[in-house]
């Protein structure tokens, strides 16, 4: 009886130390936040598809798609702890924290890879479980290995990650890749190099305290400013063009005229500003653009969900453009 | 310290254990429908005696009906 108690409060006493990661630490591993935008964006490219799928079938592609995003993000902390421990934004994260060892977060991420995949595989089809291995190999390796270190490229290339859910949502419900899902992917693509610049203005230490060749840091803010209206610019014509397939309609495009507009607005907006502007003010204008970026991304899909629906097909069916689609 | 004594450790292994168990009883049960979904093709599943066969009707094929 002694003995256990000595090892209980040995153990215990070790723990008080270091704590000792619960489940949600290792929840945390997966970027639930990150996932949430997978499952809405997946689950609107396996929606706006002309084929129905059963809602069984559905559900567990959709949480499998959710899984595999889950697993490329544990392989990311696994590989990113050095500098998430630096930037002031990752360094409360599960392995950084000291909570959850990297060995633990580079299994949960192979295993997770391997389970999301397959299961995929069966559930859906194979093109669609191959999509994700692809996306989860690209997020994990291309771009946290290899060009987050090592060019201000990163996160252009690397936003192709962030692009392939509503690829593989249209994948699982048609079996094959048409121009719609191209350019659901392609918008994501676009999107993603004014998202995270704008992020960057205002989390300026971070990366370059990190050691991450962010463009901010390595060409400096103005440079940046121009690029996030250069992108945004080259954004529109991708928004736009969705409206003309067969997902498209005029709920969307009216919806996408109105959220492109604004878009650019804020763009030439930051472009216009100068730092010192920006430094008067905490990064106000650089804060907003951000969070609008969030919200034009939701918009946009939710306007492709809205065109999916019975009463959205009644509005395009008055219209020539749409109506013998 | 006595050893019935309740510690964060405890709490926080025991949520662990049942996030697992959980998790786990999740994955089963969506196999199980995913199955289930596959298998019946969107109908009810019948088994063999419950799908009528003419060729097994004595009524139609008189040479059937004998015990098989």
């Amino acid at each position: 009886m002694t003995d256990i108690r000595a090892t209980i409060g040995s153990t215990i006493g070790r723990e008080e130390s270091q704590p000792e990661a619960g489940f949600g630490d290792y929840f945390q591993l997966l970027k639930p936040r990150v996932m949430s935008l997978v499952v809405f964006t997946a689950l609107a490219g396996l929606l706006v598809a002309p084929v129905s799928l059963h809602p069984v079938e559905a559900f567990a592609s959709i949480v499998f798609i959710a899984l595999g995003a889950g697993a490329s993000g544990a392989l990311n902390m696994w590989w990113d702890a050095d500098i998430d421990r630096v930037m002031r934004r990752t360094a409360r994260r599960p392995v950084p924290a000291g909570l959850v060892a990297p060995g633990e977060a580079l299994g949960l991420g192979l295993g997770l890879s391997l389970i999301s995949v397959l299961m995929l595989g069966l559930a859906a089809n194979w093109l669609a479980a191959g999509l994700l291995a692809f996306t989860i190999f690209f997020y994990a390796v291309i771009y946290s290995m290899w060009l987050k270190r090592l060019t201000p490229q990163n996160i252009v290339i690397g936003g192709a990650a962030g692009a392939f859910p509503p690829m593989i949502g249209w994948v699982v419900a048609t079996g094959h890749v048409g121009i719609e899902a191209v350019l659901m992917f392609a918008l994501i693509f676009m999107w993603t190099p004014p998202h995270f610049w704008a992020l960057a203005l205002f989390m300026k230490d971070d990366y370059g305290k990190a050691g991450v060749p962010m463009l901010t840091v390595t060409h400096g803010r103005r440079v940046t400013r121009a690029q996030i209206l250069a992108y945004t610019l080259a954004l529109v014509p991708v928004a736009l063009w969705v409206g003309f397939t067969s997902i498209g309609g005029p709920l969307y495009l009216g919806a996408a005229l109105v959220l492109n507009a604004i878009f650019v607005w804020g763009a030439i907006g930051l472009w216009r500003r100068g730092e010192e502007a920006a430094e008067l003010d905490a990064y106000r204008a650089e804060k907003r653009f951000f969070r609008f970026s969030l919200l034009y991304l939701f918009a946009h899909f939710a306007a492709l969900l809205a065109e999916a629906t019975p009463w959205a097909a009644i509005l395009r069916a008055q219209f020539t453009l749409w109506g013998t689609a | 310290m006595s050893i019935a004594r309740e510690h964060e450790i405890h709490r926080r292994r025991f949520g662990r254990n049942l996030g697992v168990a959980l998790t786990l009883a999740a994955f089963i049960a969506l196999v199980f429908a995913l199955t289930i979904a596959k298998v019946s093709g969107g109908g009810m599943i019948e088994a063999y005696d419950h799908t009528y066969r003419p060729a097994l009707d004595p009524a139609v094929n008189p040479g059937a009906g004998g015990q098989p």
